[in-house]
């Protein structure tokens, strides 16, 4: 097996456009579930919404631009839908609610009632011409170092993604370490004594929750932006578990968890699917116990596994603090 | 590797779909086919005025290819009806792989109105059946824990799979179906059994929080899921024995004998459950402490082996209910998370904690769902479900039988 060829892979897969998108959405995650405490377990849809939002803008005859403000617009809005029957009850109500929004909302997309608006299961392509039009990269020429390289129509996408990610994590700082954000953390630790200093719980977890889902929205759309393709096959709720373990691995309540979470969790991802195929095609025993599409799918029975073992063991993440990490004391 | 995988160009399925009768060929209009991979949907397609349709392929492999035959126009069906789906199609690189479904004259069906909303109600009390006998479990857990175990789906799963395993598989002992229900809820309550000793009740002890609990619940259920597909695959499978069950008619309602039974059997069961807990030590126990654990405790019950039992018969009831799903529809690894939906909706609607509210919860979503088919497309089902668990929120969110002081 060549080594180098999949550490190779591996940076580039960490450092790519999917790790820059998947960084935002747990920015989202985290202001909701790290800082404010809500379980939001269908945080995919969010993404869904804010993708399919820009697609169809732009599908309907719209310009990029309207059509991405729409789609954050609109991961807002669901955020609103789901939070305001549901953020007055206790928490599971949110968590119930959103898991199960999130799977019924793809479903919907995807069904031929919809497909006048969607296009169904085909999903919709070819929207993001005029982005790619701002590209002063040449879209074909290759950049980078030895065989870490990129095409400058990925290092465009990248470029982006990352600065974005940048400017949600600056956004984020400022709102945490403004009052607004104390009362959120206030909140998240003791919401009976926020209550009883009349601050309005209700109002500032739907607004976390709509921040969040709007912040999600950009994920999806940069996703959808860098395959120039949405469908509702790409929203799994699979998503979200993996955005879960990105949170709680950087450290649930941390600036800049998300990003450490986002990185380390796909460089993990994509060596242990590496390994994973090289031991089913070149381990007797192994390659007798699974097939090829099952050690696939190894990979995802670890997302859960790290899951249940990070939350049990290491609440805090890789930098989050004993004291910070009171999601687990309640 | 990436979520979303962008289409190679070149591999495409497709075919044309025509109707053979006497000597006439005719193409079929506006049917849908679905293409899928391991139990993930790749795609799907709908057949033009020439009874064309093709669906693209992110690659070369096996696919599996359905016709689905509520789309097809009135008067026509397949030949073989067992042959909506082919289970192995091959697309080598690049190739635009044809596949034939031979379609000839359905029976032309003269269904009356009565007739179909009488069917509709019936298989909505079968599907209120499944959701209610896995919905009570959930519920007792939460009643008795405060946990909404979120990986409660996979036990319904777990009973579907391993009925299948000593049902049907080679390296099983091939037992009828009714006989291998008996191991597979011995199973599911021995999985709950486990989960209590092995995981719940050290993170009780160790004081972990609701919404850590409720995230390690989130990832097991992940976990399990994923599990199921690696060991019994993408494919769906039915159960051999009552699959192609010819319907008999009650009262000009035609229904399937297994649906009847499924109903039948369901209504004893969550009987008994009502029994035991309003009769038995254990269940009135049980009631004791989902009202007030530390009353319970002070009154001399044991709350932790109150619990156990709970958790015990919260596993056998989903896994039977899992068998009953599996025999009515297929066995296929995420199942149980396709079901999640419902059994939420229903302990919602009946109200989180309560069990005779899960098991009326049950039976309401079960019908809601079906008798919905009636105004809004099939497709559009679990939708209705979400509808229906977010209007109770909004009305009545401690559901029929709760209490306002469990919800705040």
């Amino acid at each position: 097996m060549d080594w180098g060829a999949i550490l190779v892979d591996g940076i580039l897969a960490t450092i790519g456009p999917l790790t820059a998108a998947y960084a935002i959405s747990a920015i989202g995650l985290n202001l909701q579930f790290g800082y404010a405490g809500l379980l939001n377990f269908g945080h995919v849809a969010f993404m869904l919404v804010g993708a399919y939002g820009t697609a169809i803008t732009v599908d309907l005859g719209g310009p990029l631009w309207l059509g991405v403000i729409v789609g954050i617009l609109l991961s807002a809005l669901l955020g609103l839908l789901l939070g305001f029957p549901t953020l007055r009850l206790r928490a599971d109500y949110l968590a119930i609610t959103t898991i199960a929004a999130a799977e019924a909302i793809r479903l919907i997309v995807r069904s031929s009632w919809a497909q006048p608006l969607t296009n169904g299961v085909f999903g919709i392509q070819g929207f993001a011409d005029p982005f790619f039009n701002l590209n002063p990269f040449p879209p074909s020429k290759l950049y980078g170092i030895g065989s870490l390289v990129v095409t400058g129509r990925k290092l465009w996408v990248m470029l982006v993604g990352w600065a974005l990610v940048a400017l949600l994590t600056l956004l984020i700082r400022r709102i945490i370490k403004s009052p607004w954000g104390r009362v959120l953390k206030a909140i998240r630790e003791d919401e009976d004594a926020t209550t009883s200093l009349g601050k309005n719980v209700f109002s500032y977890k739907l607004q976390a929750l709509m921040i969040g889902g709007a912040i999600a929205g950009i994920a999806g759309i940069l996703l959808a932006v860098e395959q120039q393709n949405v469908t509702p096959n790409a929203y799994l709720p699979k998503i979200t578990f993996i955005l879960y373990v990105i949170v709680i691995l950087g450290g649930a309540g941390t600036i800049l968890g998300p990003i450490v979470g986002a990185v380390a969790f796909q460089f993990m991802f994509f060596t242990i699917d590496a390994l994973m195929i090289e031991a089913q095609a070149n381990i007797g025993w192994v390659g007798d116990l699974l097939s090829p599409a099952a050690a696939g799918q190894v990979k995802l029975v670890l997302v859960g596994v790290g899951m249940m073992v990070l939350m049990i063991f290491r609440p805090q993440g890789i930098l989050g603090s004993r004291e910070e990490a009171l999601i687990d004391e309640r | 590797m990436t979520p979303l995988a962008s289409f190679a160009a070149g591999e495409s399925i497709g075919g044309t779909l025509i109707q053979r009768l006497d000597d006439e060929k005719l193409p079929v209009e506006g049917a849908t086919v679905t293409v899928s991979q391991d139990g993930n949907e790749i795609g799907a397609g709908e057949s033009g005025a020439d009874g064309k349709w093709e669906v693209p392929v992110p690659g070369a492999g096996i696919y599996q290819v359905r016709l689905e035959t509520s789309t097809l126009p009135d008067g026509v069906a397949l030949t073989d009806p067992e042959k909506e789906e082919l289970p192995s199609v091959e697309v080598k690189s690049d190739q635009a792989k044809k596949v034939i479904f031979p379609l000839g004259e359905g029976s032309v069906s003269t269904v009356s109105t009565y007739e179909r909303i009488g069917g509709l109600f019936i298989s909505g009390l079968k599907l209120g059946a499944i959701i209610a006998l896995s919905a009570v479990g959930l519920s007792l857990v939460f009643g008795v824990t405060g946990l909404v175990n979120f990986a409660h789906a996979e036990m319904v799963t777990l009973g579907a799979v391993s009925a299948y395993f000593f049902h049907a598989s080679t390296l099983g002992p091939q037992w009828p179906l009714v006989i291998a229900a008996f191991p597979a809820v011995l199973i599911g309550a021995g999985f709950g059994w486990l989960q209590e000793t092995t995981l719940w009740r050290p993170l009780r002890i160790r004081h972990t929080g609701l919404v850590a609990m409720m995230v390690v619940s989130i990832g097991l259920s992940f976990a399990l899921r994923n599990l199921f597909l690696i060991v019994f695959g993408g494919q769906p499978r039915a159960y051999p024995d009552y699959a192609g069950q010819a319907s008999i008619e009650i009262l000009g309602i035609s229904a399937t004998p297994k649906n009847l039974i499924t109903i039948a059997a369901a209504l004893l069961v969550l009987a008994g459950v009502g029994l035991f807990l309003q009769r038995s030590r254990s269940g009135t126990a049980m009631r004791a402490v989902a009202d007030d654990a530390d009353l319970a405790e002070s009154s001399g019950i044991d709350v932790n082996r109150i619990i156990l039992i709970t958790w015990t018969l919260a596993g056998g009831l989903a896994a039977l209910g899992g068998v009953f799903f599996a025999a009515n529809e297929v066995v296929q690894w995420d199942m149980g998370f396709k079901l999640l939906l419902l059994i939420f909706a229903a302990v919602v609607l009946g109200g989180l904690g309560t069990a005779y509210g899960a098991m009326v919860g049950g039976f309401i979503v079960g019908v809601a769902v079906e008798m919905s088919t009636l105004i809004f497309p099939i497709e559009l089902k679990t939708a209705i479900g979400l509808l229906v668990l977010i209007v109770m929120l909004l009305i009545r969110p401690q559901g029929l039988f709760g209490t306002r002081e469990r919800i705040g």
